[in-house]
């Protein structure tokens, strides 16, 4: 049923429908609205057979999750940012113990400064987590993805990641079809665990493993994630065939055939690119990367393999070296001669911007680009700063001074 | 408590108790059915205390709720001696997952039995003192608060043994630990720090908190069939001595747990929602230095007289706190 809903609630309707029997929640801007709608449809009546757990961190949300699906109980759970960093040693856990939870990142950035808004930077310190990263362009395909999720966890009993940029999407109300019950029944069986902590048949779960046998474990982790390529087109097809709607599988392409010059990206912002992409003439295409991880090497080769540069737009990076997805791209890429530039942009909620985008496209075509480019870096600003640290031993907080540069602040004056 | 109380003393020796009582009041070790939860085989240290006090709460929860309980166990000692894959002790399903998350990974284990309908199968959650009162702290706390139908049971050795013996916040003053060494003007671990987690757990006022020890069997017993007995939140501490933490005799562990009640040095209470209900009273009261003496990490407190009397105003502290004499005739 089509509706105009916020894209938190679509996602909290799309979860119930798919009957999760336990849901841990614990409150972090931009994923309350998520929790919130849960736990109304719980208490409610609407959403039936489900525990509704109001924990006291992120690292509690997660290991409740733990038990629960351990346990034989379909698990969800949702976070973002500093949460996500609170419950990192359970992520890992989660994985490496093959419990296939089910939990949204509402994409937000990580501090220190602190910072509520929107970037990647959250999901990304936990891409090599052993997790299915999923990143979602809009919220019909967060509500979509979600319910694919919840097939794919189980189909391969390892967690699943559904990212959706905080606000951008958490927040945004648009129209949305969501699915009815009986199609969620048919598309989604009930959760059927490859193990099961059970009385009649008492098992260890989580036991040691020593050097003798832990490189096979980690192996064979990584050989589920290759099969996830697999599986995660063919959970989309059967989707498609219920349910009426694509959401693409691995990776979208948009005019890539016959560009010299691709943008590469991931969540939202590939709307935003479209759109700018639609207003100019030159031959420009692009990538979405859904399945962040696994990473479709093969795909995004095959896809980029005619193009003569790629510009990878990501929110997030690695300090001190640059672009996490752009290194990626180039591993896909690797052996060609395929230049690949990366930009940072958006970090901690900055507008992308037409303007800026349009004048990207340009200087990329012209192969006028620094290897790593931060979008609307204001220079100057970041010229000051290092001049007040050479000049001043206790030049005191960078963030502070560089928001009074920048003018938020007012500089309260001495007389 | 209903039990017959057992009193070694009258017959002068350390066995005899289970045997003067009829076969109905015998302790479940005592059975020939018992189930042997933590089976034989495992790689605990000659003398272990927490591999007793572990096979005796468990084999009791087993025997009270028909043999249908799921634990969860907190990364330390139990769980590394327990269970090297493909290897495990345990005869009942039983997970390990971190450190710090033993009481919610309990959590989600009651909660999945909730929404499947399956109350009759319970859930304990365990792990020694630095993942319980340590960093377990926080989601000890949130499953207290949330009154989750899990029975947590803390194996008190009073430090980090399986990193080497560190100092945790259940180690007592005094004590010699890696972090806390018997050097300067105040050797080993300061006094007036620590957390008494038990009293903690009571001002959660959660159903049911009590403290044992493993060489008060009965009690010991008792205190776990009255935790299966009642839902919610539930809270045991048991004292089990360290053979190679506490630098004793293997032989020594359940003497040292008697000598340990019997100073004062651990007092053994139940309470229940916020009330004391219950202590086990002392007959006579022993120095803390018999207690202290056959443990290196004290060898510093007993040759030094104002450590000596620290440990032991700390036991009679208890003694007048929880009224832990007998009332003497």
């Amino acid at each position: 049923m089509l509706k105009q809903i916020e894209g938190s609630h679509g996602v909290s309707e799309a979860v119930a429908l798919c009957r999760p029997e336990v849901i841990c929640a614990y409150p972090i801007t931009p994923q309350t609205h998520i929790v919130e709608d849960l736990g109304a449809l719980v208490k409610s009546g609407k959403l039936e057979n489900c525990e509704y757990i109001n924990v006291e961190s992120e690292f509690a949300a997660l290991s409740v999750g733990i038990g629960s699906s351990a346990a034989g109980a379909r698990t969800y759970t949702a976070t973002a940012s500093q949460g996500m960093l609170f419950m990192a040693e359970a992520v890992y856990n989660a994985s490496g113990l093959g419990l296939p939870i089910v939990m949204t990142v509402g994409n937000r950035s990580i501090g220190a400064p602190i910072n509520i808004w929107n970037d990647q930077s959250d999901s990304m310190s936990m891409r090599d987590a052993g997790w299915i990263q999923l990143f979602v362009e809009d919220n019909q395909q967060a509500v979509d993805i979600h319910i694919q999720a919840f097939k794919i966890a189980e189909a391969l009993s390892l967690p699943v990641m559904v990212c959706m940029d905080g606000f951008i999407l958490t927040h945004a109300i648009e129209g949305i079809d969501v699915p009815e019950q009986k199609q969620v029944d048919k598309f989604l069986p009930s959760f059927a665990p490859r193990q099961i902590l059970d009385p009649e048949n008492p098992i260890s779960i989580g036991a040691m493993v020593g050097p003798e046998a832990f490189t096979e474990v980690r192996y064979l982790a990584h050989q589920k994630q290759k099969e996830a390529l697999k599986l995660i087109p063919k959970i989309n097809e059967e989707f498609k065939k219920i349910f009426g709607r694509d959401s693409g599988g691995l990776i979208s392409t948009f005019n890539v055939e016959d560009a010299d010059t691709v943008i590469v990206t991931l969540g939202s912002v590939i709307g935003t690119i479209q759109e700018a992409l639609d207003e100019q003439d030159q031959n420009i295409g692009a990538v979405t990367i859904r399945s962040f991880r696994p990473f479709p090497l093969e795909e995004i080769r095959t896809a980029l393999k005619n193009v003569k540069r790629v510009v990878v737009f990501e929110k997030c990076f690695a300090v001190g070296i640059g672009g996490i997805v752009a290194n990626n791209v180039r591993m896909a890429l690797s052996g060609t001669n395929i230049e690949v530039y990366e930009v940072i942009g958006g970090l901690g909620g900055r507008p992308i911007t037409r303007k800026s985008l349009h004048k990207l496209f340009k200087d990329a075509v012209k192969d006028n680009l620094e290897t790593v480019t931060f979008l609307d870096l204001k220079k100057d600003v970041v010229e000051r700063e290092l001049k007040r640290e050479k000049e001043l031993i206790q030049s005191g907080s960078v963030a502070e001074n560089v928001l009074r540069d920048v003018g938020v602040v007012n500089v309260a004056k001495t007389t | 408590m209903s039990h017959q109380q057992v009193k070694f003393y009258q017959t002068g020796t350390l066995t005899v108790g289970n045997r003067l009582l009829d076969a109905a009041q015998r302790t479940v070790q005592a059975t020939i059915d018992r189930s042997n939860s933590l089976d034989s085989g495992h790689r605990a240290c000659q003398g272990c205390g927490e591999a007793l006090g572990a096979r005796y709460a468990i084999d009791t929860a087993l025997r009270e709720t028909n043999n249908k309980v799921i634990a969860a166990n907190a990364t330390g000692c139990l769980e590394v001696f327990t269970t090297p894959y493909p290897e495990t002790s345990w005869t009942l399903p039983w997970i390990h997952s971190l450190f710090g998350n033993a009481p919610a990974i309990g959590t989600g284990i009651a909660a999945a039995m909730k929404v499947k309908g399956r109350e009759d199968i319970r859930v304990i959650a365990q792990g020694g003192d630095g993942g319980t009162t340590d960093i377990g702290f926080g989601c000890l706390s949130g499953m207290f608060e949330r009154n989750d139908d899990v029975l947590y049971i803390c194996y008190d050795n009073q430090g980090y043994m399986n990193t080497g013996v560190q100092r945790s916040s259940a180690t007592p003053g005094g004590a010699r630990t890696a972090t806390t060494m018997p050097v300067g003007p105040e050797p080993g671990a300061e006094f007036d720090k620590g957390k008494n987690v038990p009293l903690i757990a009571m001002a959660h006022e959660i159903p049911y908190v009590a403290t044992a020890s493993i060489d008060r069997l009965h009690d010991l017993e008792a205190k776990v069939k009255k935790a299966m007995s009642v839902r919610g939140a539930r809270y045991l501490q048991i004292f089990v001595p360290c053979p190679l933490g506490w630098g004793s005799a293997p032989a020594q562990t359940v003497n040292l747990a008697r000598l340990a009640v019997e100073s004062g040095v651990w007092p053994l209470f139940e309470g229940e929602y916020g009330e004391i209900t219950s202590v086990t009273k002392i007959r006579k009261q022993v120095p803390v230095e018999e207690y202290l003496k056959p443990q290196r990490r004290f060898a510093h407190v007993v040759k030094s007289p104002e450590q000596l009397s620290a440990v032991q105003a700390i036991a009679d502290r208890n003694i007048r706190k929880f009224s832990l004499l007998e009332e003497q005739e």
